[in-house]
């Protein structure tokens, strides 16, 4: 049976959408509600909705102040205007006073397709991570990223949530399964080499679990759905048990979750790694599929990686 | 307004510029210029207009005030201080490393302070969504924000502008202090954000333009600002440096202190105790 498929943009809108009962917040979106999915609160809830236009520095800036009458806000927009255009609203007015805004950042990766390069945005965790007080989320599928909002609105603080535009397996039930913050989630055990994957990229890790099984090795997976703070001990378990870890996701290399995992590693237990993500290079137009491959964003590539690590 | 209103306010003013000056001048370190010339508004918005309670700073009925050039902390800090907020000895730490008080204004660090500012164009933003939140709320605030006219030059100012009065935020009044300069000198020659009057109205402001160091004229154009429906803009007309002799119209006194010698000629000038 053919698994179905979502985009985590989806589990967000629906959250918030479902969410807007139980506890009070504002939802603020920069003219693309459509995309970032914000407009299923927009219906429900068009009073706590605010539309800030193409203005992103403006929405970031406004949300914290809005966030100082002591109600949570959402801002949303794409994860390259969100941690890019307005990076510095975000540190300043945010982050810096510890404000409760949450920042719903969708349409992150290469993922995006065919806008290109422009839209792709690759940097993204490593520019947040750099910030101090900010919490990183980066779901594997619709029930993650529905779940994780929930889990942001419980902290007082600000939180990033790394969503994709493009439809990925749902690989968590919804009703099993609950977002737990600050946890590496082992979604397979193994003991030849341990994959630290998150986002678009723990579908994939699980398919290369199968096949490598195949082949005689043991592979863990390992969701790292809260990139920041990232699960030092998880990281160091699969150092000390695998000796060996490959890391996979959807982002530039530097500065992401391999930049996370090479971190802990160098500074509390040594294992040979591999990252798998953008080689230092900008994206380009096409499906998301074909880039997902042309990029070695992929089960295939994470399996020859993981082979040649074995060998 | 009755002549002994205005004679308060004025001497007020007068010992938030004297208290900003000590607290440049034992920093060795801020923003002088750009203090003294606010020091009038910040008068009138804490000795008479705003609804603020130093024992209960966060009060949520309150009126805020953001003051988005966050660079002339010193007058921010020496008003809040001098309405009881903190002790004015706390100035004496302005700008060291064991105390509160920030080159830069920081919320929640600061009794009194309602947004951490100091990124030019961001406090102007975050006056917007205060407002906005207060009348969403039904809360009976107002929020005063201070702009330098060196500030109109980043562009997220317009943003603001622009979401301000499509949400016809009637509840924000904001001060622009035109002072005329800013770092590199004067702001028509660095570049001109002229005619500021004119961009507001034609982001579908309210605007007002008066001298900034007449409390009637502030008076009056707060009064007239509560009367419409639209935001407010208040062009200030004002001198850099206001008080200080050597620092009036001066953009060299935009961020340095003064030595032993001048700070000495400024508490002259402004008949304070040195």
């Amino acid at each position: 049976m053919e698994t179905e498929k979502k985009a985590t943009r989806l589990g967000y809108g629906s959250a918030l959408a479902d969410l807007g009962d139980k506890y009070n917040f504002y939802v603020m979106d920069a003219d693309l509600s459509k995309s970032t999915m914000t407009d299923l609160f927009k219906q429900k809830y068009p009073d706590r909705f605010i539309n800030c236009g193409i203005a992103e520095a403006n929405m970031m800036s406004s949300a914290a102040g809005l966030s100082t009458l002591g109600i949570p806000v959402f801002a949303s927009t794409f994860a390259m205007f969100a941690a890019g255009r307005a990076f510095e609203q975000v540190r300043n007015a945010i982050a810096y006073p510890n404000l409760n805004v949450k920042i719903g950042a969708t349409h992150a990766g290469i993922t995006v397709g065919e806008d290109g390069a422009t839209h792709q945005c690759c940097e993204d965790i490593a520019l947040m991570r750099a910030i101090p007080n900010i919490k990183i989320f980066c779901p594997a599928d619709y029930t993650e990223a529905y779940s994780c909002v929930e889990e942001a609105l419980k902290i007082n603080g600000p939180v990033y949530i790394r969503l994709g535009r493009y439809n990925v397996p749902v690989i968590f039930d919804k009703d099993n399964y609950k977002f737990e913050f600050g946890k590496a989630i082992t979604l397979a055990d193994g003991k030849d080499i341990a994959i630290f994957t998150t986002g678009v990229m723990v579908a994939a890790a699980l398919d290369a679990r199968k096949q490598l099984m195949l082949n005689g090795i043991d592979a863990a997976v390992i969701n790292i759905s809260t990139i920041k703070p990232i699960d030092c001990d998880s990281i160091v378990h699969y150092a000390s048990k695998c000796g060996k870890i490959i890391t996979a996701e959807e982002h530039s290399i530097i500065g992401g979750l391999g930049s996370a995992v090479a971190e802990v590693l160098a500074e509390r237990q040594y294992a040979k790694l591999y990252r798998i993500g953008m080689h230092d290079e900008f994206g380009r137009s096409g499906k998301a599929s074909e880039l997902l491959d042309l990029y070695g964003l992929n089960a295939q590539n994470i399996i020859e990686k993981a082979k040649a690590m074995c060998r | 307004m009755n002549i002994q209103l205005v004679e308060k306010l004025k001497k007020t003013a007068n010992d938030i510029r004297i208290l900003s000056i000590k607290a440049v001048y034992n920093a060795q370190s801020g923003h002088p210029g750009g203090s003294l010339s606010i020091a009038d508004i910040m008068s009138y918005l804490y000795f008479y207009k705003m609804n603020v309670d130093e024992n209960n700073p966060k009060m949520l009925e309150r009126d805020r005030f953001v003051l988005s050039k966050g660079h002339a902390s010193p007058a921010l800090y020496s008003t809040l201080a001098l309405r009881g907020f903190f002790p004015t000895e706390d100035l004496k730490g302005f700008r060291r490393k064991d105390s509160y008080l920030q080159g830069h204004p920081v919320m929640n660090k600061v009794p009194g302070v309602d947004m951490t500012t100091g990124s030019l164009g961001q406090g102007f933003s975050a006056s917007c969504g205060m407002a906005i939140g207060c009348l969403k709320q039904n809360l009976p605030s107002k929020v005063y924000c201070i702009l330098g006219d060196g500030e109109l030059e980043e562009g997220q100012v317009w943003e603001a502008a622009m979401f301000a009065a499509h949400y016809k935020l009637r509840n924000l009044c904001i001060f622009v202090d035109f002072n005329g300069l800013q770092i590199d000198g004067n702001i028509c020659d660095v570049m001109n954000p002229t005619p500021i009057d004119k961009k507001f109205e034609a982001f579908n402001w309210h605007v007002q333009v008066i001298d900034g160091h007449r409390f009637d004229e502030i008076d009056e154009a707060v009064t007239a600002a509560e009367q419409d429906d639209r935001p407010s803009a208040i062009v200030c007309k004002t001198v850099k440096g206001k008080g200080v002799s050597y620092m009036e119209n001066n953009y060299k006194w935009h961020g340095q202190a003064p030595n032993k010698e001048l700070y000495e000629q400024a508490m002259n000038d402004l008949k304070g105790v040195k």
